[in-house]
């Protein structure tokens, strides 16, 4: 099975947060593959299509956010998240 | 009997109404029944609470439209019911346990070091009241008459949202934080808010004054103190008026001074809708926030201070060099792991242990200076060799521009005041100019952590320990004809304006959206007698 697994940084004002988190999933659920994202890579890994599971991770400004992916359009899942960390969320 | 609170103000403006007080869900538990028909209408209470905020998005955009959107996003979330259903396996009814699974949600929230999340407690609570309602068959919250003044324990962002504000009112919380979503709410629609007035709201009844810019709360108020309420309130609405009318004027005081006002900009798009004309510039540019993602990419760097040289229509343009480091990490350039990163490696002593970083960013701000007046302005200067070595790098600059063909300009060079023994000693320093930072100089000064002193509420005035720096510095600028002004969130701080007027500071550099005001409360000061009429 395709996986992937790539990081950025969260540089958004105020991190991995309600309107960020709504946009991630939003991003994660247009696809098939299973999505997980942590701030560290022994994990936890976090459901990126579960608004409140990323809630509870609680990460902030200046973490590292870790992604990886299983499932046929894997690759493609994960270049989007990391597109949308990567431009801040579309905050400012 | 007049009652005065005291809380953390939360959005300015003065409201005058009676008092509403509004209860937490209530209603009649639930007796319970099998497991199954419990789940079942625990459900439909989700289905029934997404249903309500969907049709309330609908006529609504923007931030408040977004903040809903997030409601509902957890509602359809399947893992936010999942240890509710559990509870309700295990027997209890759906109230009871969607009650017990929500107040552990939260708990994890106000567990966090993380202020914006800690906000996120009270959506949790909108949430939670929501789907209560529906499984107890209690109206979801009581009517409010436009005017009045909502008391409670906190306030959910979609009950402000159905309230009917167009004829004013005011809020007043037991608890509740400045940085919550229902705080940002009330300050865009302009509803004055003070929140952490703590158990004695419990007496507020009838009518009642809310000073949303000092967070005092006047339960039954004396005819005086009404008397002055109502005309503070009446200066303020015509005072914003006329101040956003008068913007482009210059900031001249009663008796013919002419004082600068500059800008503090962390991004491009903070100027939108602003003229060069509203101001004398930008006197404060936070590059760690504008070209964050370009430390090694000169031309972007110049593209964005070009942009603002350009902007600026030949006003002086005063870029600070990177404040990484405290509060501000970049990841991959400020030390990780420090213990005590406010008083570590951080602003100029980061800038010059990575030469190579501060190189990209002094040529980008030389060639900008080709297009326009500008400073470059050196973060937490201890020491008269930081501005030696930063002085040298910009002749290295210089020439490596002048061999590469570019055209360049050295533009002035000036130091941040927020160190206090640079505040004490500014004699030792070989600058062009000073900005009084008075945000790190006080908290450095109190020995109180920048955001510590930022939970204390928008209202707060410097100790007078830092005002005693503060004016050591620029009676010494003023002296020696050396140009200072100050940069800090004081600046923009109206109830210290006469303070820092017969000090003798000159110059003030404010966030776009105070610029009115202050130019205002200029207009009304008069130095000789040493008072504001907008005080």
């Amino acid at each position: 099975m395709p996986e992937a697994r790539p990081s950025a940084e969260l540089t958004n004002r105020v991190g991995l947060h309600a309107r960020p988190s709504v946009k991630l999933t939003q991003i994660a659920k247009r696809f098939s593959a299973r999505i997980e994202i942590a701030t560290s890579l022994d994990g936890p890994w976090t459901d990126a299509k579960s608004p409140v599971k990323i809630m509870r991770i609680k990460a902030v400004r200046g973490e590292i956010l870790h992604v990886k992916a299983f499932g046929a359009d894997a690759a493609s899942a994960v270049a989007a998240v990391v597109d949308l960390v990567q431009r801040n969320f579309d905050e400012e | 009997m007049e009652r005065r609170l005291i809380g953390k103000a939360a959005s300015p403006g003065i409201a005058i109404g009676r008092v509403v007080s509004l209860r937490p869900v209530s209603g009649v538990p639930r007796a319970g029944a099998a497991p199954d028909l419990e789940r079942s209408a625990l459900r439909q209470a989700i289905e029934a609470t997404k249903q309500n905020l969907r049709s309330m998005v609908a006529r609504l955009a923007g931030d408040e439209a977004a903040i809903l959107e997030f409601q509902i996003a957890m509602l359809e979330d399947p893992e936010l019911a999942l240890e509710a259903e559990q509870f309700v396996g295990e027997g209890q009814p759906a109230d009871a346990a969607w009650l017990r699974s929500m107040d552990m949600e939260m708990a994890r929230y106000r567990a966090s070091y993380d202020v914006h999340f800690r906000g996120r407690v009270s959506d949790l609570a909108d949430i939670r009241d929501g789907v209560l309602s529906h499984l107890r068959s209690t109206p979801e919250h009581d009517p409010i008459e436009p005017g009045q003044i909502v008391v409670a324990e906190d306030l959910a962002p979609s009950h402000f949202l159905r309230m009917d504000w167009t004829s004013g009112g005011g809020i007043a919380l037991r608890a509740g934080s400045p940085a919550s979503h229902v705080a940002m709410l009330a300050r865009a629609r302009s509803i004055p808010m003070v929140v952490g007035l703590g158990e004695a709201v419990e007496g507020l009844t009838g009518l009642t004054v809310l000073d949303g810019e000092t967070g005092m709360v006047i339960g039954s108020p004396v005819e005086e103190s009404l008397t002055q309420a109502q005309a503070q309130a009446l200066r303020l609405s015509v005072g914003r008026r006329e101040a956003e009318q008068r913007m482009r004027e210059p900031a001249v005081t009663r008796d013919g001074k002419r004082l600068s006002i500059l800008l503090n900009i962390s991004s491009l798009r903070e100027l939108t809708g602003l003229m060069p004309e509203d101001c004398d510039g930008i006197g404060l540019t936070r590059t760690e926030f504008l070209i964050e993602s370009a430390l090694l990419d000169e031309e972007a760097q110049f593209r964005a201070y070009a942009a603002l040289v350009r902007w600026a229509a030949g006003r002086v343009v005063t870029i600070r060099t990177l404040d990484a480091g405290g509060d501000k990490p970049i990841p991959g350039y400020s030390p990780e792991g420090e213990a005590n990163s406010f008083l570590g490696l951080r602003g100029i002593r980061l800038s010059l242990s990575r030469p190579d970083v501060f190189l990209v960013q002094l040529r980008a701000i030389l060639r900008a200076a080709a297009l326009g007046p500008t400073r470059i302005l050196l973060p937490m200067v201890t020491l008269p060799e930081e501005v030696g070595e930063a002085r040298s790098l910009v002749n290295i600059a210089a020439e490596q521009l002048a061999r590469a063909g570019l055209a360049f300009v050295v533009p002035p060079i000036g130091i941040m005041i927020e160190v206090p023994a640079a505040a004490m000693a500014p004699e030792i320093f070989p600058v062009d100019f000073f900005s009084i930072g008075s945000n790190d100089l006080e908290q450095y000064a109190c020995a109180s952590a920048r955001d510590a002193l930022q939970l204390a509420g928008h209202a707060h005035n410097l100790h007078p320990g830092t005002l005693a720096m503060m004016a050591h510095v620029t009676h010494f600028a003023r002296a020696n004809k050396i140009d200072l002004g100050l940069c800090g969130d004081a600046a923009g701080n109206l109830a210290m304006l006469p303070t820092f007027l017969e000090m003798g500071i000159g110059s003030f550099s404010v966030a776009p959206g105070c610029v009115a005001e202050l130019k205002a409360a200029i207009r009304n000061h008069r130095a000789s007698d040493g008072t504001s009429i907008v005080a």
